[in-house]
């Protein structure tokens, strides 16, 4: 059964199609690796093999302190971000079509639709009162903003997902006496689970990737790595910064290849 | 629910050290500040600096206008810093608490932005020229023709940094007028001569140290301090100055009026302008600084830099951008606009 | 309608506001809410060095779409604006057909993998994404450059001869722009794709469909929904953007992103650049609405 329907959902060229975006997708990474053990100071002039990147980004507090700063917003505000997106989605879609609908799948998608400069300035205006009034300067106004501009980028995948998904196995849990919660925690949830991974993980790189919004939000001493590297952008961008992506990407493959492995022992 | 707890938890702990006692917050460009210089600092103080960078003018102006940021100092380029004085958003220095302000050069101490340096003490200096490959052009660089009537040789190969002050300025000197010009003959000669040399320039970006050093380019308007990284890269990079005027900039230190850490701010500004400490600043980020005496701790390699150390003969074309009317601004974002549409 | 229906539909309803509070309200503090004070600064005077003065003013407006020629005084159309947020709708609409173009094989390449390997290509397509946007730019230009690796290799290997130009080209900004948004279109295509019942594909190829029908009538209809997620994803985020153009293009054209910054920054017209996000925002939000209508009519079987 298995494999005849792997069987006919190959469709021609498309494996081909995959394995070369795939390569591309890593090309440059390899570039960016590589360049991170130059020993010179250019990140486009090879002038031989060094560690000395590595060990500047590891003594430079600045980067340290950036790149810890930059994890945790994505993760908290990545969180967030799938958490209400999910229970939007939820609210959106498989039910009778009800006034207000498309009011809210507006809203949700709106960060999207304003450049980041503009929900800046407007997020600068309004944090910049409430921290004078409250005095309270933390990363919660950071993690607040990621969180809102990566709402979107979740819901819209777990949105695709539960569009169309088949209600009968729900319909049928309902019918065993299994209460809302747990048709949603043992039927609805392990069949929206994709759609929440895709969501979530969007989420996370957005949010990683934020420079503007990030630029105008952040109190004294709050850098995340991208706006970090802005500032090194109009003068010079040293392989520091390559070292750092370099080790982020490892310490990425190292975490899933463990995951992995566990996931697999277990089955 | 495990993250929003840790995250909660390292929440409290900045706060809490924002508020401690002997910490320092500088809101500075990025890739300005040395981490020699501030672990000396906390060496001999005990002051702990955290710096946040920023990289425009506007956007640090934008900031600490809307309140609420949390930072002592800021360092402005010369024609924002009476900006910040009129708004009211740094506050006059209490000169008897800085007893190395003597250190100032003579030539730096009375400038037009800030007479007798009450507000502002100086960081760093550069300029903006061009540089140019001299293995592929021969001729004169000390000259804004190299990008806005552009050789021969430079044709498709030539950058241009996408900084509307700088490069509308360095125009409208071209031909003739006086930056933040409202004359529109003038500005209309200006954007003549921009236009008609856009199609000779291969880019509008930054990079340029990277992209000289490689080959990428022939040539840039660029910084003297990124110039003179290319040209320690690659020999054939040349800076020049060009002669119908450029622009020089300045970044001076400024104290915020809702500083919390009003005496470590004082300790700080003092403390850069030790000639010793002013040296460690510019062999980080590669420019010149306005303390006298700093050139004997420079770098070697600097102190005989012809981008760094501006030869005599340039000096005079040099010209600090005043702080331009909103006039001349609008003119200037008309120009740019119909630059790069 | 019977009284039992109408109280189930409107406890659905019910329960579909109360399911989307914590999202509106988030987006409330965060996003839309502060939006407003845009809103109101497109209505006032530009001040002195940026920021607003507040005396009331639809010049920001009425400068969308006229400009004072500086040199005689006269209003004109502002072409160049148009010029910008054409050029801008353009290089979007051809990002988002390439990023489909190549997301669609990729997120049915995934689909189809055993379900014990998804996560794994799942991970492998975001990974890249982890290293900051800047970085990973500066790193195409690296394989895309005169003297790059593409180059090089291609070289090496006597394939060509002289080097592709590429860098500072359109194709170049289009190749980076789908590189940058790929993730973008993968990950909606493939939780649609991976829902999709293979079991159709087998009818659809009983009744002697041939590939490309079935492409067409069984395949396309039920992932409608990850197509138009993706669109959306990789078109809006794009009209916006201007790293990735500045950096492989050259930067020597403006888009619509970078022209609403400058309002902010050095152009110091705040009331221009919040009238033209508005103008923006309205433009998309219609193009969105008519969008969605137009590809979920008649393919929501349960709605």
């Amino acid at each position: 059964m298995a494999e005849r329907s792997f069987e006919v959902s190959r469709l021609p060229g498309f494996a081909t199609v995959a394995i070369a975006v795939f390569v591309l997708l890593y090309l440059p990474i390899l570039t960016l690796v590589v360049f991170s053990f130059n020993s010179g100071p250019s990140i486009a002039v090879w002038q031989g093999w060094s560690l000395h990147w590595y060990t500047d980004a590891w003594n430079n507090e600045a980067v340290k302190g950036a790149t810890i700063r930059s994890l945790i917003i994505a993760t908290a505000a990545s969180a967030v971000a799938t958490s209400v997106a999910t229970m939007a989605a939820l609210g959106t879609t498989r039910r009778a079509a009800f006034g207000g609908q498309t009011f809210i799948y507006v809203v949700i998608n709106q960060p999207l639709m304003v450049p980041e400069i503009v929900t800046a300035v407007a997020l600068l205006i309004l944090f910049g009162v409430v921290k004078q009034a409250t005095g309270y300067q933390g990363l919660g106004y950071l993690i607040l903003a990621h969180a809102a501009f990566c709402t979107p980028f979740a819901y819209l995948p777990i949105r695709a997902r539960l569009e169309g998904m088949d209600l009968s196995l729900e319909t049928a849990a309902c019918d065993l006496y299994a209460n809302p919660w747990q048709t949603f925690r043992h039927v609805t949830l392990p069949l929206l689970a994709p759609g929440i991974a895709a969501g979530a993980m969007l989420a996370f790189v957005i949010s990683l990737d934020d420079v503007v919004i990030t630029e105008f939000v952040k109190s004294g001493g709050q850098d995340t790595l991208p706006t970090y590297m802005l500032g090194q952008m109009r003068r010079a961008i040293t392989p520091e910064v390559n070292a750092i992506s370099t080790a982020l990407l490892g310490l990425t493959v190292v975490l899933l290849t463990l995951f992995f492995i566990l996931t697999r022992k277990k089955n | 629910m495990k993250t929003t707890l840790s995250a909660l938890a390292i929440l409290a702990a900045t706060t809490s050290l924002a508020q401690a006692e002997g910490v320092l917050n500088l809101y500075n460009w990025g890739n300005y500040t040395g981490p020699d210089l501030l672990a000396k600092f906390e060496a001999e103080t005990g002051i702990k600096v955290t710096v946040t960078d920023y990289d425009s003018n506007d956007t640090a102006l934008a900031k600490i206008e809307a309140g609420g940021h949390g930072f002592d100092l800021v360092v402005p380029s010369a024609n924002y810093v009476p900006i910040f004085i009129e708004k009211g958003l740094t506050v006059e220095l209490d000169l008897s608490k800085l007893s190395n302000h003597g250190n100032i050069a003579p030539e730096w101490m009375d400038v037009d932005w800030d007479t007798g340096r009450k507000y502002s003490i100086p960081w760093q200096w550069g300029s903006t020229g061009v540089a140019v490959n001299t293995s592929v052009y021969g001729g004169d660089i000390n000259t804004s023709a190299i990008f806005l009537e552009v050789p021969d040789e430079l044709k498709g190969k030539i950058n241009v940094v996408p900084e509307m002050n700088d490069i509308v300025n360095l125009a409208i000197m071209y031909v003739g007028g006086e930056p933040c010009s409202e004359d529109t003959e003038v500005l209309k000669k200006a954007r003549d001569v921009l236009l008609a040399a856009k199609p000779d320039w291969i880019s509008m970006d930054y990079g340029a140290t990277e992209k000289l050093s490689n080959n990428d380019w022939a040539a840039s308007v660029n910084w003297n301090g990124s110039s003179m990284r290319a040209r320690v890269n690659n020999g054939s990079v040349a800076y020049g100055y060009p002669k119908e005027g450029y622009p020089v900039f300045m970044d001076s230190a400024m104290l915020l009026h809702d500083a919390r850490n009003v005496e470590e701010a004082y300790k700080f500004l003092d403390f850069i302008m030790v000639p010793e400490n002013a040296a460690m600043i510019s062999a980080f980020a590669r420019y010149a600084n306005g303390i006298a005496g700093s050139e004997e701790f420079m770098p070697e390699d600097m102190k005989s830099a012809p981008e760094v150390v501006t030869p005599e003969e340039h000096k005079a074309a040099g010209v600090f951008l005043p702080t331009c009317s909103p006039t001349a601004q609008q003119y200037m974002t008309a120009i740019w606009t119909e630059l790069m549409k | 309608m019977s009284p039992a229906e109408q109280s189930q539909r409107s406890r659905s309803t019910r329960n579909g506001w109360l399911l989307s509070a914590p999202a509106l309200t988030l987006l409330f503090l965060a996003a839309s809410g502060p939006l407003l004070i845009v809103l109101v600064y497109s209505f006032l005077t530009p001040g002195q060095y940026g920021n607003v003065v507040w005396d009331f003013s639809l010049d920001g407006w009425i400068g969308i779409l006229f400009t004072r020629d500086i040199f005689d005084g006269t209003m004109n159309l502002a072409d160049a604006h148009l010029t910008i947020f054409w050029r801008s709708v353009k290089l979007s609409l051809m990002t988002t057909a390439l990023t489909f173009a190549l997301g669609f094989p990729t997120a049915w390449f995934i689909a189809t993998r055993p379900p014990a390997q998804r996560a794994m290509w799942l991970f492998l397509i975001t990974i890249p994404f982890w290293t900051n946007l800047l970085i990973r730019t500066f790193a195409i230009n690296e394989v895309i450059r005169n003297e790059g690796l593409m180059n090089t290799v291609l070289t090496g290997l006597g394939l060509i001869s002289e080097p592709i130009r590429l860098i500072n080209t359109d194709t170049a900004v289009f190749i980076g722009m789908a590189y940058v948004y790929l993730p973008l279109m993968v990950l909606p295509l493939f939780a649609a794709i991976d829902r999709f019942d293979m079991k159709l594909l087998e009818a659809g190829y009983d009744l002697y469909a041939s590939r490309m029908q079935v492409l067409r009538h069984v395949i396309v209809p039920i992932v409608k929904p990850g197509i138009v997620a993706g669109s959306i994803l990789v078109f809006v985020p794009s009209l916006g953007a201007y790293v990735t153009p500045r950096v492989l293009g050259g930067g020597k054209n403006m888009m619509i992103g970078n022209f609403i910054e400058l309002q902010f920054g050095q152009g110091r017209n705040w009331p221009l650049g919040a009238a033209l996000s508005m103008a923006l925002l309205l433009i998309v939000m219609a193009a969105l609405l008519v969008y969605v209508r137009a590809s979920t009519k008649g393919s929501n079987p349960h709605g």
